[in-house]
């Protein structure tokens, strides 16, 4: 018989990381986060992880990095101001290429902002917020029951990618409850990152081969072992030679990019013949969708475009969807001033509009919001 | 009657049934009335129980202990989508100061149910008042029980909820050694409200 519960959209994280094999967690719990470290650390120990409440969110990174090297699973899980001091150390996870998981449950900002309501603010800070050249993967539940699988999904690309992900979920989700049908083992991929098959004096930590994809040794497997947020060579060790920097950060960008095709996830719907376009990502894709469904019961031809996947974007992908010659204007909700929607301009056909319905007043654009943009650009 | 073109068709079969298929609820009182914990127990209900679809969210923050204090739930036999109410279907106000505040968020066709005891001015016509909070005090001896008593209630005027459902999940979420007294208090809410329905133009 199916197992139905009703669980909070932090509570379903912390279900999806157990699915998914996590092993450590390191975090500082930040409303409205907490949930997922009051729950992880219930049940972790249960199965032999490890949960450990360090002194801040910046040594919560650095935790989750060295754990990772040893070959845990990793995650940690906050909120804006605890992603901001995440910032440095998510960087030296992507060029460590260490695989993690950094749980962003958002709120208002900047800074200490609105602890208990919620936005979608930190959507370029996913894809920019630390200094430097790489590719973030950032996923956006729009429910608590695919809260349980892109947990599982984000822990599965960070293994297969070797690169830290970020699970982008918001207050309203974070603490709404709803009904979950919870998945059944075997019913969903569960992936671990390879580890070397060469002898130990062959092995290269960092490794460029042809799929750009690098077997990943544990710390005290035997392999040497050279770690640093320093540029560096195949082996691991710093290196100032422009030809091994080249290959080194060409590496950062195409181990994910050649692979957007499984990466990222765009759901569509109606778009074959839509006058009119919804960008929504997350949980405004649901006032979208019901703002959908009553706009098409006016007769409006009204399509719908739910990035699960927002970061890297999928510009082919895009172009596709936008390609129909119906399509007149694209509009893009969010809980920010405008952020993704530079990012669909970047993407839409040249003569499709696109306008910015932006809602930064800490609480959730309504369907009549949407409904009344549609009404007013069409 | 408009005849049946191809469009129209078209048109007939796009349109959602889910877009309507929503039932709103809205229990509002003080912050420390339990009234979140009743919406968890209906959500939990419904959804475990019953097999219905359901979305519970409710109001944070530093003002909510003590001050007007919610929990919004959206029942669908569909999916949701939207998870906040749009129109509310029943209010439950605790407070005067709750009643003011949220009656506007009804539908015309929605119903107030309020703790007649503590809201003296009623601002809406379809309402059914029950003196919740003295009903605990004096029936059951336990303050603390009004909101399980208001689930009584509402199970019997709006039957959103199954009543075995509700018995089981009161049950599983009663602290121990409260069981009796919790029972007891959905007994009498299950029965005064089958009476306040039975008396009102509802």
């Amino acid at each position: 018989m199916a197992d139905v519960r009703l669980l909070q959209g932090n509570e379903a994280v912390v279900e999806g990381a157990m699915l998914g094999g996590l092993t450590f967690f390191a975090g500082y719990p930040i409303t409205p986060s907490t949930e997922v470290a009051e729950g992880l650390a219930r049940k972790l120990p249960k199965v032999g992880g490890k949960f450990i409440q360090m002194e801040d969110e910046i040594a919560s990174m650095a935790a989750i990095i060295g754990a990772a090297c040893t070959g845990a699973k990793t995650m940690t899980a906050t909120s804006g101001p605890g992603f901001s001091l995440m910032q440095e150390n998510i960087g030296y996870a992507y060029i460590a290429e260490v695989p993690c998981v950094i749980v962003n449950v958002q709120r208002g900002g900047p800074s200490t902002g609105l602890p208990t309501k919620v936005a979608q603010a930190d959507t370029m800070q996913a894809r920019w917020g630390t200094h430097g050249d790489y590719v973030a993967i950032a996923l956006a539940p729009q429910s608590v029951e695919e809260t349980i699988m892109l947990t599982i999904r984000a822990m599965n690309l960070s293994e297969e990618y070797r690169t830290p992900v970020i699970l982008l979920m918001d207050e309203v989700l974070g603490h709404m409850r709803e009904k979950v049908v919870m998945p059944e083992p075997g019913t969903f991929k569960v992936v671990n990152r390879t580890k070397p098959t060469v002898p130990a004096n062959w092995y290269k930590h960092f490794e460029i081969t042809p799929s750009f994809k690098s077997p990943m040794a544990s710390f005290g497997d035997g392999y040497r072992f050279h770690v640093t947020g320093l540029t560096h060579n195949e082996e691991g060790f710093p290196t100032s030679e422009s030809k091994k920097i080249h290959d080194k950060l060409f590496k950062l960008q195409n181990k994910i990019m050649r692979y957007v095709d499984d990466i990222c996830e765009i759901e569509t719907d109606g778009m074959e013949d839509a006058h009119v376009a919804v960008v929504a990502y997350g949980n405004v894709a649901r006032a979208a969708k019901q703002a959908i469904q009553m706009a098409r019961h006016r007769r409006m031809k009204v399509g719908q475009v739910r990035p699960i996947t927002i970061w890297p974007t999928h510009d082919k992908k895009y172009h596709e969807i936008f390609s129909s010659k119906s399509l007149e204007v694209i509009i893009v909700a969010e809980l920010n001033q405008g952020q993704y929607v530079t990012e669909i301009e970047r993407v839409a056909p040249k003569h499709v509009k696109v306008v910015s319905l932006a809602r930064f007043d800490s609480e959730l654009i309504t369907p009549d919001q949407i409904l009344n943009k549609i009404k007013e650009v069409r | 009657m408009t005849p049946k073109t191809k469009a129209n068709e078209a048109h007939e079969s796009a349109k959602p049934a889910q877009v309507f298929d929503r039932f709103e609820i809205r229990l509002s009182g003080s912050g420390g009335q339990g009234l979140v914990l009743a919406g968890v127990i209906i959500a939990e209900a419904v959804s475990t129980l019953d097999g219905k679809n359901v979305v519970q969210t409710q109001s944070y923050g530093p003002e909510a202990r003590g001050g007007a204090s919610r929990t919004d739930l959206v029942i669908s036999e569909g999916e949701i989508y939207y998870p906040k109410p749009m129109a509310i279907d029943l209010l439950l106000a605790m407070t005067q100061e709750s009643c003011d505040l949220y009656h506007g968020g009804l539908k015309d066709t929605g119903v107030l149910i309020y703790d007649s005891h503590l809201v003296t001015q009623v601002p809406f016509a379809r309402s059914i008042g029950i003196p919740f909070s003295q009903l605990a005090r004096h029936e059951i001896g336990l303050p603390m029980v009004a909101n399980v008593i208001s689930l009584g209630a509402i199970c019997a005027i709006t039957k959103i909820v199954s009543e075995a459902a509700l018995t089981k999940i009161v049950t599983k979420r009663s602290p121990r050694g409260t069981e009796e007294k919790n029972m007891q208090a959905l007994q009498l809410g299950l029965k005064v409200g089958k009476e306040a329905l039975e008396g009102s133009k509802l």
